[in-house]
């Protein structure tokens, strides 16, 4: 840099007390965030671990295109200036052809970079998309109401509200639909991304959990006044624990059958974990059926195990 | 009888709580005032005649300014509102907002920020600047101008209108979406309110857009070839076609809504086999475009402003057009990226992720011309060139973010999170607001016949940034820690409030912010002997909105130009060429068939609101026959004969003191400072009350 381009003392100023300013502030958000559940980065699972990478990957890269060009438009807004000296003011400067092949050809090439990131992870990610292990795979079918989760378990018999236990490393497929209640967002963000649950529908999303302990997960989509207080635990333990906690919920359980449904579907908000054993096995078709059946030339939207065949 | 001219109009619908009477006796006090002032200074007329009737697209380009201004104060109440409940409902505490309120509190911020502060902003802009840069005297259809302004006004008053009857606003979040905001989850008048202000505000937005395509088309000076525009106008060229392509959907969707609102269909409603998915597929087809809508008009005022300030022509002029035609175009096919996580399959998800991508191409292109037209430039700093590059820092930061949300995995984790929200502002305040800035101050001299204050809109900029970043980076990490939005209250395990006790701090320094600019504009008011203007020209502008006078006259251009390059009124000034042959002028007259639709469309979105079928008829015959009478009317238009304009301009002439016929330099130093302006204030304040001063009023 020649004296000609010295940094002015104003501008050095304004920049050491940007720089400072964004350091005290950075340093303070990571004091508040010591500790804390930083779900999206915390991640539980193989699902989420691969969404987040992509966050993360997806960021870096675009990241290296944006700096460099914001950084090079500061530059020529600095290096021109007015204050500067009027020497290498051209006012006739013309871009060449080469320039204006050059910005439309960088950018494309960037974008095909990413492109050919995201419609692999697309692919794979798919929320539908069975997941290999090497235990069995267990099915929970979710309802979300008004304002609250029913968790069913259709092998084990048993039910819960706002509550969702599984086992560790195996592969659960949530079968999601909603029951009276508006759409809704069914999001455990430790374990993985969101996806909708909606009347009428099958939703399948499937995720694995590694660690154990317990996740929140709650309804991202806004559904009513309920909306906050529509949360869950998702609570991770070993097989062994998993298979006793079914057992002793079998135990001190009341019956979920139509009559209970009913009035489990009344709105509520905030509502507690329950436990329902034994639970109707025809609850979740006919929840799902009700929005279907009188209609019968529109078949149920299910997306079932895109990857399976 | 009573349902036929009340429907469900009863005693209950008035206020009757603290927010309704408050709302309503704000609502009383503020008429009540403005009446008493125009009373005592007998300016009831004057309003009428020079104002509210006007067709003049500078006049309604004011209009839309304050009215846009004042729903910026509106939903900026809001925000603080929002951002303290979310400090202090946490554990058992349920703050200061039920949920219910919370709820109907961010829909109408959403509402008003987008429809009525920058779609107004933004109108405004294009009435007040278009017909100038392209060298016209008037519009296509000076009448479908102000019928859409007055539409506007008629959205605007409709969605404040619940303070005063019903007492409650659309709780849904600012689409609305179904089949949340269907009959059976949203029995109340919120969300009929909502259809309405949008469908009034949404048909006035269509009626505008045909009028500036026409007029952009049609009405440009002599030798101004496509090819010739300037960027600006190239830029409210492809906003407005948007809208015309889009806003149209808006309405259909909007009807459909009220069907199964008001007449029991099932379009939206699943039980009766309807399908709330569709809903949200047609409301993103709108929806999408309209953020474009709102970001074209904005990327073309930085290109004006960059060019000015560099003292350069805009490089790369066809790749510009070419790449805001490009974002346009784009911008209508990838709506999907608002719901990747409903569920569809991953080929559909994957190509709108890519299509989401390819927008981004021509918005970079963007970028490079105007760091091309800055290289070589010489380039100076004045507060337009700095909400540029506020811009620049922000925009990127929402354009990074966006690019994050198009792989759909990745949405899948940050969909419906603060990081959304966090995105989305970075774009709608970074993009759409500082463009909206940029474009005041650049074109304020134009308007107003002196500058803005350029000490205090420092200041304010600075404020607008250090806010921006102290409210936004700690919601984008809130998002990642995995908080939704929209959030009534939380439990403290979650580590959420201390970030939110520094956007509410965030939100603080923003509203200084905007309180400076208002201070701002006050300052340049009483300081307006010294920052006049007289040349019409204060930043040795290239385009033809400098070419006439600054206020320009009701004419815009006492000769019209002819424009031979890009940069039109650079050359006049290189060649000396100022025609001064006056000749006769076609003036459109005065009309109030605006104002009356609007009023009348206003009544029949309000019968349809709570079923006063009495009044929806009698609304929509009104509209029909004022309607029919104007179609009859030939006489709109009348003549300036070239004798009455020259005399016109000789008095303007004669008004402009000969020793500031100059150019005046823009040397800021001796702007008021805040301190001056308080100072300035305070005497004032104490002259007044020490010489009893309010007698002689
Ligand atoms: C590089 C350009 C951009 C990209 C790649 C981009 C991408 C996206 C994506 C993928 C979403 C959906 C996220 C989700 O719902 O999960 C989104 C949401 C949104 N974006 Fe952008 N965007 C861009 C520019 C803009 C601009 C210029 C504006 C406004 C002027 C804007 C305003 C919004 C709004 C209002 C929403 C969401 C609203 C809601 O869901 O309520 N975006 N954007
Ligand atoms: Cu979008």
């Amino acid at each position: 840099m020649t004296a000609k381009h010295k940094i002015s003392p104003s501008l050095a100023k304004l920049l050491v007390r940007m720089f400072a300013g964004l350091g005290a502030f950075s340093f303070l958000l990571w004091l508040l965030l010591r500790g804390q559940n930083i779900a999206i980065l915390h991640s539980k699972g193989p699902i989420a671990s691969q969404q987040r990478d992509l966050i993360i990957w997806s960021l870096i890269v675009i990241l290296a295109i944006a700096v460099p060009t914001v950084l090079l438009l500061y530059f020529t807004a600095w290096r021109y200036r007015e204050s500067h000296s009027s020497s290498t003011y051209h006012p006739e400067a013309k871009t060449g052809k080469i320039f204006n092949i050059i910005i439309w050809a960088l950018p494309s090439l960037m974008m095909l970079v990413l492109a050919f990131t995201l419609v692999p992870s697309t692919h794979k990610l798919q929320p539908n998309k069975a997941l290999a292990a090497q235990k069995p795979s267990i099915n929970i079918q979710v309802v979300a109401m008004r304002w609250k989760w029913l968790f069913i378990y259709p092998e084990q018999g048993i039910a819960t509200v706002n509550y969702v236990q599984l086992p560790k490393d195996t592969p659960v497929a949530f079968d999601l639909t909603a029951d009276d209640a508006p759409m809704s967002s069914f999001w455990v963000p430790n374990l993985s991304g969101q996806l909708y649950a909606m009347t009428g529908h099958i939703n399948r999303l499937n995720l694995i959990a590694n660690v154990n302990g317990d996740y929140p997960g709650r309804s991202a989509e806004i559904n009513g006044a309920g909306f906050a207080g529509m949360q869950f635990t998702a609570r991770v333990s070993s097989t062994d624990d998993f298979e006793s906690w079914v057992e002793t919920t079998k135990q001190s359980s009341a019956s979920l059958d139509k009559t209970a449904y009913q009035t489990l579907i009344k709105p509520s908000e905030n509502n507690e974990v329950e436990t329902y054993y034994p639970v109707d096995g025809t609850l979740y078709a006919d929840a799902v059926m009700k929005y279907i059946g009188s209609h019968g030339n529109k078949a149920a939207h299910t997306m079932h195990d895109e990857g399976m065949n | 009888m009573r349902e036929f001219w009340l429907g469900r109009l009863t005693s209950h619908s008035l206020p009757h709580d603290w927010v309704m009477v408050g709302g309503t006796a704000t609502f009383i006090a503020m008429f009540l005032f403005a009446a008493v002032i125009l009373t005592r200074t007998k300016r009831w007329k004057w309003l009428w005649n020079d104002w509210l009737t006007s067709v003049d697209p500078k006049k309604i380009g004011i209009m839309y300014f304050l009215v846009a201004g004042f729903m910026l104060i509106r939903g900026g109440i809001d925000v603080i509102l929002m951002w303290l409940q979310q400090v202090l409902a946490v554990d058992g505490s349920q703050g200061i907002l039920s949920a219910d309120h919370y709820q109907q509190i961010f829909t109408a911020h959403g509402n008003i920020m987008v429809f009525f502060v920058a779609m107004g902003f933004i109108f405004g802009l294009i009435n007040y600047i278009v017909p100038l840069q392209i060298g016209a005297r008037d519009l296509a259809s000076p009448l479908l101008n102000t019928l859409g302004f007055w539409l506007y006004v008629g959205g605007v008053v409709m969605i404040n209108m619940f303070f005063v009857f019903g007492g409650e606003y659309a709780a849904t979040g600012w689409l609305a979406v179904a089949p949340l905001s269907g009959i059976d989850f949203s029995p109340g008048v919120g969300v009929d309110y909502w259809i309405w202000s949008l469908q009034i505000s949404g048909i006035g937005t269509t009626l505008g857009a045909i009028n500036f395509i026409m007029t952009i088309l049609k009405m440009r000076a002599p030798g101004m070839t496509l090819g010739k525009m300037p960027l600006f106008t190239w830029a409210s060229l492809f906003s407005m076609l948007m809208a015309v392509a889009v806003f149209p959907l808006l309405t259909a969707t909007l009807f459909l809504q009220f069907f199964d609102r008001y007449f029991g269909a099932h379009f939206f409603t699943a039980l009766g086999g309807g399908d709330p998915m569709m809903y949200t597929n047609l409301i993103w087809m709108w929806g999408h475009p309209e953020v474009y809508i709102l970001m074209l008009p904005a990327f073309g005022i930085f290109s004006e402003v960059v060019s000015t300030f560099s003292r350069k022509p805009i490089a790369s002029y066809t790749a510009n057009v070419l790449g805001m035609a490009g974002v346009s175009v784009l911008a209508l096919s990838v709506w999907l990226h608002h719901f990747f996580t409903m569920g569809a399959s991953s080929d559909v998800n994957a190509f709108f992720g890519l299509v989401t991508l390819v927008i981004s191409i021509p918005t970079a292109v963007l970028f490079f011309t105007w760091i091309a037209t800055m290289h070589k430039g010489l380039i100076r700093f004045d507060t337009p060139m700095l909400w540029f590059l506020g811009f620049v820092t922000i925009f990127t930061i929402g354009g990074v973010s966006g690019l994050v949300l198009a792989f759909p995995p990745a949405d899948f984790q940050l969909h419906n999170s603060l990081f959304l929200v966090a995105h989305f502002h970075s774009n709608v305040i970074g993009g759409v607001l500082f463009g909206i800035f940029s474009g005041i101050s650049y074109w304020f001299p134009k308007i107003a016949g002196f500058r803005l204050n350029e000490r205090i809109g420092r200041n304010a900029f600075w404020c607008w940034i250090i806010g921006f970043c102290m409210s936004f980076i700690p919601m984008y990490i809130l998002g990642i820690m995995g908080a939704t939005r929209r959030l009534d209250h939380y439990e403290s395990s979650t580590g959420y409030q201390p970030f939110f006790i520094i956007m509410l701090l965030g939100g603080i320094v923003i509203a200084v912010g905007l309180t400076l600019q208002i201070v701002q504009i006050l300052a340049s008011i009483i300081q307006r002997g010294h920052l006049r203007d007289n040349t019409g020209d204060p930043w040795n502008g290239r385009t033809l909105e400098w070419a006439t006078a600054s206020p320009p006259p009701f004419y815009n251009f006492t000769v019209i130009p002819h424009v031979m390059t890009r940069d039109a009124f650079l050359d006049m000034k290189r060649l000396g060429q100022f025609d001064q042959q006056y000749e006769d002028i076609l003036i459109p007259k005065n009309t109030a068939v605006g104002i009356y639709i609007a009023i009348l469309a206003f009544l029949v979105g309000f019968g349809f609101v709570w079923h006063i079928n009495s009044l929806v008829v009698i609304s929509l015959i009104g509209i029909i026959i004022i309607f029919a009478k104007r179609a009859f009317s030939e006489d709109s238009e009348y003549t300036l004969r070239a004798e009455e304009v020259e005399k016109l301009e000789a008095k303007r002439i004669a008004k402009v003191p000969a020793h500031e016929k100059e150019v005046k330099s823009l040397a800021d130093e001796e702007d008021m400072s805040v301190w001056d302006f308080v100072r300035y204030v305070i005497t004032f304040a104490m002259d007044i009350i020490r010489n009893k001063k309010w007698k002689t009023w």
